[in-house]
């Protein structure tokens, strides 16, 4: 029996609130659109964005004179030669009107001597990397572009909103079917666009940098639409996540800006610096790029020479107690209060789950290959290729988040495509029980330990078969109907619609992992470990009944579009 | 020293009807009342009800309860072994266990 559902309209509607949901909402309303924003958590306080303490990047050239160009070339050297050129130019060419923008909005990016500070981060050329300080970056990206909607009335917010599928009309995207989390009221969205903002995949691993939503609900929902997907075998592993001691209140990636401030040393357990072993020094610089930084560390801790929990050290030890101050300033007594003490002691990092460069692939002006539906941030696939640059991230999220919204308000002047029919098995699906005894939330668990053991930046035949072997076997479990009933905040059963979504991502990263014969930026076979020149090419993902379809598709990295 | 911390816990979706449950979870110095919750839910009960987000990086902010009668993010208190007492905040709308109303007015469906 469906649900009695409410039945809401708009022009846009844009799922996911994180930087690129809310610019995208924020751009649709000037250009004249009626803008629904649905988050699966609170507005504006979930996903990725609001846990990045890093750095943006963007050549504004307030620092050292700077050009898009060469932010591009860095951004596509990267990328291991599997750049969307299209993308990644937007990307690199947009970001300094969207940083300005964000300025006179007062996100309060650091300033010195008059300027925005600009810091090197790895693998860029020059000092590129604008940010809040002090290890504030996401939260007052966040927080500014959540102002702005605020005194926009005009934008309609609906947190604990999350959406179930997307709803098609002969071939068009034409709304969605969600349920009201608090209330467990089943809802329907027409829409004459909708644009999905719904970041990366990091939950479908143990240890991750983001928030516990980020599942890649919209890779899923994108396949079961119609859309395909690219890259999926390319999650990004973070070098130096936190590892010990145990840490509260702080995010796990936290000493990727005390690397760009103070450099740091990267350490094996029997306190040698080690990259130069993989053919990339660092010399108390903060110079390596992430694929080769997880790649060294994870090698050091394979031959024995990890530290106690399986990471590498890194030390600030270097530095005096007002220098890190002087760096730092409060977070030095949030660490204090953790019991560390920078000057005495190195910490211990491990590469942890941070972002996905795979997704959905999207023209330059945001457009999927389904009609209705656009993408935004991270859930686009291509800009970054095998390996993102850092602190590209929140560029692309507020970039492709402006130019989806001004796409979606053109949206404006055609019809609604939207029929109470095309929606009816997902709010079947919404009004479904079954019984209640499954564990969703250990099941979640034994994913993630899945996917951390087996689909990792080290992968083999024999790990990703065994991965698959798993995946499936959750699959059958899960079974085709949420446990319980539809009662206010029932965990259990957002849990079970988040596995629905995660276990075919998982599937997409695995198959497409199995296939790729070879080692490329965040991918890295064990059996086939050298780089080859036939397979700069995307894997392309399609969703045929309950099967994966793959298949190759022509790289266009390199050629720079006028 | 015990290497349990007992977490008792305010159950229920009306405040004039509820219940206390009391769940044992391993200690381990260092730990969250957010670790012992989540570590509840997939081990002991997955019905619990809980509202988090960024995990243990305070940034969401999403997970405020009260802890032995005060006002605290569970992420940033430290799980003890000993008895907690955790309840719902007393002056937002109850929604279920631990779960509160806490987005503002504007950016809550249906309003």
């Amino acid at each position: 029996m469906p649900l009695e559902s409410i039945k809401i309209e708009t022009d846009v509607l844009v799922i996911g609130s994180g930087a690129a949901g809310m610019y995208a909402a924020i751009e649709a309303e000037r250009r004249g659109a009626r803008v629904l924003i649905a988050d699966r958590s609170l507005i504006g306080r979930s996903g990725a964005t609001v846990m990045a303490q890093m750095t943006v990047a963007v050549a504004l050239g307030e620092e050292v004179p700077d050009d898009w160009h060469v932010h591009y070339s860095d951004t596509i050297a990267a990328g291991r030669g599997l750049c969307d050129a299209r993308l990644a130019q937007l990307l690199c060419q947009d970001a300094s009107e969207c940083i300005r923008e964000m300025d006179h909005w007062g996100v309060g990016w650091a300033r010195k001597d008059g300027h925005i500070s600009q810091a090197v981060a790895p693998g860029h050329d020059r000092p590129r990397c604008v940010y809040v300080d002090f290890l504030n970056t996401g939260p007052a990206v966040s927080k500014t572009l959540r102002t702005v909607m605020a005194r926009n009335p005009r934008i309609r917010k609906a947190g604990d909103l999350c959406i179930v599928d997307l709803v098609t009309s002969d071939g068009e995207v034409s709304g969605a079917v969600a349920y009201h989390l608090e209330s467990g009221t089943a809802v329907t969205i027409a829409a004459k666009a909708t644009v999905l903002a719904t970041g990366g995949l990091t939950r479908l691993y143990r240890r991750n940098s983001a928030s516990a939503n980020m599942g890649g609900d919209g890779y899923a929902l994108a396949l079961r639409a119609g859309a395909p997907l690219i890259d999926m075998e390319f999650p990004q592993f973070f070098p130096i996540g936190h590892l010990a001691p145990r840490l509260i209140g702080m995010d796990p990636i936290m000493w990727d800006p005390f690397r760009y401030k103070l450099g740091g040393r990267l350490l094996n357990g029997q306190m040698e610096e080690f990259t130069s072993r993989y053919g990339s020094s660092e010399d108390g610089k903060y110079v390596l790029t992430r694929d080769l930084a997880t790649y060294a560390i994870f090698k050091e801790v394979e031959a024995g020479r990890g530290s106690p929990h399986g990471g590498a050290y890194l030390s600030f030890q270097h530095c005096s107690e007002p220098a890190l101050r002087e760096a730092f300033g409060p977070v030095i007594d949030r660490l204090a209060a953790n019991r560390i003490d920078l000057t005495r002691m190195p910490v211990e990092v491990a590469p942890i789950a941070h972002y996905h460069m795979g997704g959905v692939p999207a023209d330059a002006r945001m457009t999927t290959e389904v009609p209705g539906l656009l993408a935004a941030g991270e859930v686009v696939g291509g800009a970054n290729g095998a390996n993102r640059l850092s602190g590209n991230a929140i560029t692309e999220a507020l970039v492709f988040g402006r130019r989806a919204g001004r796409t979606a308000a053109e949206s404006i002047k055609s019809t609604q495509k939207f029929r109470a029919r095309d929606a009816r098995a997902a709010l079947e699906l919404v009004g479904a029980d079954a019984p209640d005894g499954t564990n969703t939330a250990a099941m979640v668990a034994r994913l993630q330990s899945i996917m951390a053991d087996d689909v990792g930046p080290f992968r083999t035949d024999a790990k990703l078969r065994r991965a698959l072997a798993g995946i499936t076997a959750l699959t059958e479990e899960l079974g085709d109907r949420p446990p319980g009933r539809a009662v206010p905040f029932n965990l259990q059963r957002l849990e079970w619609f988040d596995l629905r979504n995660m276990l075919l991502v998982a599937r997409a990263v695995a198959e497409t992992a199995l296939r790729r014969t070879e080692s490329r930026g965040a991918h890295q076979r064990e059996d086939f470990p050298t780089t080859l020149p036939h397979w700069q090419a995307h894997q392309r993902v399609v969703l045929a009944g309950d099967t994966l379809k793959i298949s190759g598709a022509p790289t266009t990295a390199g050629a720079l579009v006028s | 020293m015990s290497n349990i911390a007992t977490l008792k816990i305010w159950r229920g979706a009306d405040r004039a009807h509820g219940s206390w449950q009391t769940f044992e979870v391993p200690f381990e110095p260092g730990q969250s009342v957010l670790d012992g919750l989540r570590w509840l839910r997939i081990n002991k009960d997955p019905s619990l009800a809980i509202r988090f987000s960024c995990i243990n990086a305070n940034a969401c902010k999403e997970c405020m309860i009260r802890v032995d009668g005060e006002t605290v993010y569970a992420c940033t208190t430290r799980l003890e072994p000993r008895e907690m007492t955790l309840t719902p905040l007393p002056n937002k709308q109850l929604v279920r266990d631990l779960v509160t109303e806490i987005a503002p007015p504007s950016e809550r469906f249906g309003t």
